[in-house]
């Protein structure tokens, strides 16, 4: 009776000690680690880039399979539509005023992150918020808010008397209104991270260097620029490269808050690729549309990598 | 240049125990001032205080006669090289002297006479297009000293700025700096909690304990007249020998000690009987480790005796220990004070 249990057992033994023995070797380990990662990057990223470059090239449409070469016909096509025109222009403005934004008052808050207060973790949570929240739940309470008719902010500035509460603004109706409103949601929801980044390099500042300014004789305008922004300045970077990032290729604030409109006012790279590739048909020139936003991202993730490898911060 | 004089100063952080506990002295002019005390004495806090980095919770900083309490750190013309010497990572050398004219509005040509005058006098004058980060530990120090000289402080305040350096360095780097604050002349007080340190630069020291202060004097009266102690453990190395006998403390410095095999009774010393657990050849001088009994039981002390001071004991043999009258020094068995012998 004891024999054969005995002998299970050394089998059992065996077993694990050779898979534990297979995970040891680093040669198995990082693959097997890597693998979920790479599946993930070449059919989710890989191949759909791949994908938009050729429709490209093509006369596709969602109607149907078959497609033949067209060459840059696409592009011609639609560097010569005013839409696309506004679009790119609208991207470009957007991202570079929503930063301008962020960066500024990221600092600010990096400051008030990096400070030490009471009820400090309050402050932090609540910062932190709108990043934890996905970009469509919060373009939709962003729509509640700028409704013309139940907008907590109409409701606000009629109570203080600074609009006639009978006739409430039309935050997303009027072009300049609806254009502040898109770049106001993007700054929004890219602060937290900006912030969180900034005052992590804040943080890392050691706390010498701008005591030794104060009996230098600085003020705080002097010690803030000359001292602190330059010392800031790499983390700031990637800050302002991840905002680009998010708010270039964003598409669902415009989609979900104005859709482009009024007329096209709002019309980004992202939701025109979208109206025009996916909802119009136009296979093609979405995919023409969207290649737009490649040259950007390209140079995005060179000064990225580059900064990566530049660790001579201090 | 100035006199500083802190009075019946205190800081406390948070609830705690007071960092600094009503501590007063002065820091005559263009004396140089050692503030010597284990970690968390009080001594950085005190000179946080004189340079206005921190707030005092009670008493008065005066420099040269006039409060300067109320005063922010860049109103109180003081300079301060801290123990990481805090250099501007992203400004060269000459940037780095440069900023503190820059902040009192010089012009350029001054700014640059002056850097010139600064990195001469400190032989850095070769390094100015450089960072920090290209410098050794030792021109590091030299490049804070000139940022710190160039405001022409009424005192400097020296945060431990031998501490980042190798022994090797040490050394020279602690002659340094007392050539040049010789030569300049400007009051100082330097923070330190190696005794070797604050002996070898001290006009004067101040020794810290637990947020007060535990004496101030010369080198010489720190280490041959302790007013505690605590002073005579401290300072010295090995420290003081601190026996319980008759309920008082005696105490007598390692080096000041004679061993013989048989001692008669003297009338100008007092024999101990003892036993040799040990003895080190140190090169110079050899320890000798001894076990004696005292009120408490048995406890351990050290002798130094020269190298070619003939040894007449070995380990594991009887000893007489034989100190001179002279050479001891009484405390209070409760509150460790020194007393008259």
């Amino acid at each position: 009776m004891s024999e054969p249990a005995v002998r299970r057992r050394t089998v059992i033994i065996d077993e694990s000690f050779r898979v534990h023995h297979l995970l040891d070797r680093e040669s198995v380990l990082g693959p097997v680690m890597l693998a979920p990662l790479l599946v993930y990057l070449v059919a989710l990223v890989g191949l759909p880039l791949l994908l938009v470059i050729y429709y490209a090239f093509t006369d596709a449409t969602t109607g149907s399979s078959a497609f033949s070469f067209t060459g840059l016909d696409t592009f011609q096509k639609t560097l010569a539509d005013p839409v696309f025109r506004t679009a790119l222009r609208n991207t470009v403005v957007f991202t570079l005023v929503a930063q301008v934004v962020v960066i500024v008052l990221a600092t600010i808050l990096g400051f008030v992150l990096s400070a030490d207060f009471r009820g400090k973790w309050v402050v932090r949570f609540l910062i932190l918020l709108p990043w934890t929240t996905p970009v469509a739940l919060s373009a939709l309470s962003w729509l509640w808010m700028l409704d013309s008719l139940f907008s907590p902010f109409n409701w606000i500035l009629g109570s203080l008397h600074v609009i006639d509460e009978g006739t409430p603004v039309a935050w997303l109706g009027e072009d300049s209104l609806a254009v502040a409103s898109v770049i106001g949601l993007q700054a929004w929801r890219t602060l937290p991270l900006a912030a969180v980044i900034l005052m992590a390099g804040l943080t890392s500042i050691p706390p010498e260097l701008n005591e030794q300014a104060e009996v230098d004789g600085a003020g705080f305008w002097r010690r803030f620029f000359d001292i602190t922004m330059p010392l800031l300045a790499p983390i700031m970077m990637v800050a302002i490269l991840f905002g680009i990032v998010a708010t270039f290729t964003d598409m669902a604030a415009v989609y979900i808050l104005t859709r482009g409109g009024p007329g096209y006012a709002t019309q980004v790279l992202g939701s025109w690729s979208f109206y025009t590739g996916i909802q119009g048909g136009s296979l093609a020139q979405g995919a023409a549309i969207g290649i737009f936003m490649f040259p950007v991202l390209l140079g995005v993730c060179i000064l990225m990598l580059r900064r990566a490898s530049q660790t001579d911060v201090v | 240049m100035a006199e500083v004089e802190v009075r019946e100063i205190r800081k406390t952080f948070g609830a705690g125990n007071p960092a600094v506990d009503g501590i007063s002295l002065t820091c005559e002019d263009g004396e140089y001032l050692v503030l010597l005390g284990p970690s968390g004495c009080g001594k950085t806090t005190l000179l946080r205080m004189i340079a206005g980095l921190e707030h005092p919770t009670g008493g008065d900083i005066l420099i040269g006669g006039r409060s300067v309490r109320g005063l922010p750190p860049r109103a109180r013309k003081i300079a301060m090289v801290f123990q990481s010497y805090a250099l501007y990572p992203h400004k060269r050398v000459e940037q780095n002297i440069s900023f503190p004219l820059e902040a009192q509005g010089l012009s350029r040509e001054e700014r640059l006479e002056k850097v010139k005058w600064a990195s001469g006098l400190l032989g850095i004058g070769h390094l100015l297009q450089r960072k920090p980060r290209q410098l050794s530990g030792g021109e590091r120090q030299r490049v804070a000293l000139a940022r710190a000289l160039v405001r022409e402080p009424q005192v400097f305040l020296l945060d431990e700025p031998l501490s980042n350096l190798d022994a090797k360095l040490r050394a020279s780097a602690r002659l340094e700096l007392k050539q040049f604050q010789q030569r300049v002349g400007i009051s100082t007080i330097y923070v330190t909690h190696d005794q070797v340190e604050a002996m070898g630069l001290g006009d004067r020291i101040a020794v810290l304990n637990l947020g007060r202060l535990q004496q101030i004097g010369t080198p010489e009266e720190i280490y041959h007249q302790p007013a505690n102690t605590f002073v005579a453990t401290f300072v010295g190395s090995p420290p003081m020998n601190l026996l319980q006998r008759d309920g008082k403390i005696i105490g007598f410095r390692p080096e000041n000690v004679e061993l013989e095999k048989e001692a008669a009774s003297r009338d100008d010393a007092t024999i101990i009987r003892s036993r040799v657990l040990r003895v080190e050849n140190l090169g110079a001088d050899r320890y000798i480790y001894l076990r004696v009994k005292d009120d408490k039981g048995d406890t351990n002390i050290i002798a130094k005796l020269p190298i070619d001071h003939p040894l007449k004991v070995a380990a594991d043999d009887d000893a007489d220990l034989v100190v001179r009258r002279r050479h001891l020094r009484v405390f209070d068995r409760e509150s460790g004070a020194k007393v008259a012998a």
